[in-house]
């Protein structure tokens, strides 16, 4: 196993800036996920790592090694596809099994090697099976099983997982989690989809525009998002944003806009005389949002509202509400049994509120 | 229901025959002509020219066969256009397969003009080239050779060999590759371990577009070769041909016989033709 080091690493196709400067360390055994949406630069620099790609600029490390100018053969790390890439003209044994040939290794050890990852991977009554005769999830775990035989330094996912349906990609995460703790191996693993990254990273590298967002572990990403991206992409239903200007008025400081005027406690954006005046975009996860009569602490005033949709998920009910201009989504427990049109009042949470600037688009609370 | 029923029967038994009718007018047309031409071999040597049109001739016998093989130097022509037309297709389609593929994956100077260069010879008619090829193989020396034969045959059917089997590379995901780049080929042996095994079908169609248009060519080899030891079958044939008489028995079984090889060729190449070979290997 090995460390990964990424050193300002650009990647330009012709004019466009797909990369831009990257930097970014990975430990060794340590399972980061790249996360972004589409054509943020994640599988690009992925790519760059495998040697797939040309760097532009910058330097790659594995296991303190330059590998700028090194062949993808040599890098020693195994990819998963995002389409799984089998070889269709050979059995699942002979797609495994196709490094280790290469390698010359002893055939005992090629074939304990692949029965091995088979057992692990279920997939030991396959062996004998084209690619084509394998399902989705099938197809998956023997592209995996051909990364684990060559017992790389670095495994390398790219959205192994989106080509999947929801309850086989569910399952294929829970075996991926799995895999990890039995292989302790580092994994770089690329997804668009937040929820992948926030149930199997150690570390969360999250990216937009070829920058790096924000790295921390999931809990870090979640809990203070740097940015109003970061903050907007990860978490699911998607953080409330409330469009505001800061004043204050005397002691306190409250957020104004045409409907509303909310106070900001000392607690969580200190200062207040010196950002009054300042433009500025509240978070609030729908999990912060308070329906109904009762204070709690830490909780704002009461906002009125009318509830324009309720969504029923079975254990949680996601109600969207109208606050004068504002819309506010709110995750409660069901149900909630109000019908659309109704009266609601909310409440939210301070604890877990975050204050972007909205010029710079940062974080300017603790 | 019933009546509804009965009609849809009697309208899908009417498309049935119609297409049916439309397949055997097709093989008739096709077969027929082969079955004359057998027939005329077969016939005995006083009875060539008759109007019978009998498939199976009354006294029916091989001796246009025996004397094609015994009297003239048929085997020898059959055996020039096997060399010449199996080097070419051999050449043509490695040659093809290696530059189909560069044309396929990388990005070079000149790739879309090469491309097009490439269909527009296919353009040129062949009458055109003759004087052209005949000059070049004579200043080479290859004039009367089978390498003079080889090479005008191999680079008249490379672009349209590069032009299928480019379009079949382009189906093959690059991940294919990839894989195998990772797993530790170089990309030559990415080419030859995973690209080739997989285009079968399309190097079969190029294949036997080489062998078809090698062995069935005339004008180029009339050019090229001149002395009857090294005629082609296509040449051979037409030396049965006199001023005054022509010897169309011989003539015929000539004809029959080298329609073995192309019919074995592609009876056997059938099994590669079939495509869907890549199927399963990503996500469909």
């Amino acid at each position: 196993m090995a460390d990964v080091k990424f050193l300002k690493v650009t990647k330009k196709f012709n004019e466009n800036v797909i990369l831009n400067g990257v930097s970014v360390e990975i430990k060794d055994h340590e399972f980061v996920v790249i996360v972004g949406p589409s054509g943020c630069g994640k599988t690009t620099l992925l790519r760059m790592l495998a040697g797939l790609e040309e760097i532009t600029a910058g330097d790659i490390h594995i296991d303190n090694i330059l590998v700028n100018n090194i062949h993808p053969s040599k890098r020693q790390i195994a990819m998963v596809f995002q389409d799984y890439a089998l070889y269709p003209h050979m059995t699942v044994e002979e797609n495994m099994s196709f490094a280790l040939r290469l390698m010359k290794m002893d055939k005992r050890e090629i074939s304990a090697r692949v029965h091995e990852a088979a057992a692990i991977l279920q997939l030991t009554k396959l062996l004998k099976r084209m690619p084509k005769q394998l399902s989705g999830g099938q197809r998956q775990r023997v592209a995996i099983g051909r990364a684990i035989v060559r017992k790389p330094k670095v495994f390398l996912f790219d959205e192994p997982l989106s080509n999947l349906d929801a309850k086989l990609r569910e399952e294929m995460r829970v075996e991926i989690a799995k895999l990890y703790q039995r292989l302790n191996a580092t994994i770089i693993y690329v997804t668009h989809d937040q929820v992948e990254a926030m149930t199997l990273a150690g570390r969360i590298v999250v990216m937009n525009h070829g920058i790096i967002q924000q790295t921390g572990t999931p809990i870090e990403v979640y809990r203070k998002p740097d940015n109003l991206f970061v903050a907007g992409f990860i978490g699911s239903p998607t953080m409330n944003f409330l469009h505001g200007k800061l004043s204050a008025e005397g002691e306190k400081l409250f957020l104004k806009n045409d409907s509303l005027t909310l106070y900001i406690p000392p607690f969580l954006l200190a200062d207040g005389a010196r950002n009054a005046g300042r433009e500025v975009v509240l978070g609030i996860r729908p999990d912060d949002v308070l329906v109904g009569s009762g204070t709690r602490e830490n909780c704002s005033e009461k906002i009125e509202g009318v509830l324009e949709v309720s969504e029923l998920l079975g254990h949680r009910e996601n109600l969207y509400i109208k606050a004068g201009e504002n819309r506010v989504l709110a995750t409660v427990e069901a149900f909630f049994n109000q019908s659309p049109g109704s009266k609601v009042s909310v409440r939210f949470n301070y604890r877990n509120m975050h204050v972007f600037d909205k010029k710079t688009q940062q974080r300017i609370n603790n | 229901m019933n009546k509804e029923a009965a009609v849809y029967r009697r309208k899908k038994l009417l498309k049935y025959l119609l297409i049916h009718a439309v397949i055997i007018t097709v093989v008739v047309v096709c077969v027929y002509p082969l079955l004359r031409i057998l027939s005329i071999s077969i016939r005995p040597g006083d009875r060539v020219i008759s109007t019978d049109l009998s498939l199976i001739p009354s006294g029916a016998d091989f001796a246009a066969y025996l004397r094609l093989l015994k009297d003239t130097m048929f085997l020898r022509w059959l055996w020039n256009s096997l060399i010449i037309t199996v080097v070419t297709s051999f050449i043509g389609v490695s040659l093809a397969s290696t530059a189909a593929y560069a044309f396929s994956r990388f990005k070079f100077p000149g790739k879309k003009s090469g491309m097009i260069l490439l269909l527009s010879t296919q353009m040129i008619p062949a009458g055109m080239l003759i004087l052209p090829l005949f000059l070049m193989i004579m200043k080479l020396g290859l004039m009367n050779t089978y390498l003079g034969m080889i090479i005008a045959y191999s680079v008249s059917s490379l672009p349209f060999s590069i032009w299928i089997l480019k379009g079949y590379y382009d189906t093959i995901p690059r991940s294919l590759e990839e894989a195998a780049l990772v797993d530790g080929t170089s990309q030559i042996g990415a080419f030859y371990r995973i690209i080739l095994p997989l285009s079968t079908p399309a190097l079969s169609i190029a294949f036997l577009f080489n062998f078809t248009t090698a062995w069935n060519e005339y004008l180029v080899a009339r050019v090229v070769l001149f002395s009857a030891k090294q005629y082609t079958w296509t040449l051979g044939l037409f030396e049965l041909q006199g001023q005054y008489i022509t010897q169309w028995g011989m003539f015929a079984a000539g004809s029959m016989l080298v329609t073995v090889p192309v019919l074995m060729v592609f009876l056997y190449s059938s099994k590669w033709l079939l495509s869907g070979l890549t199927l399963g290997s990503v996500k469909g």
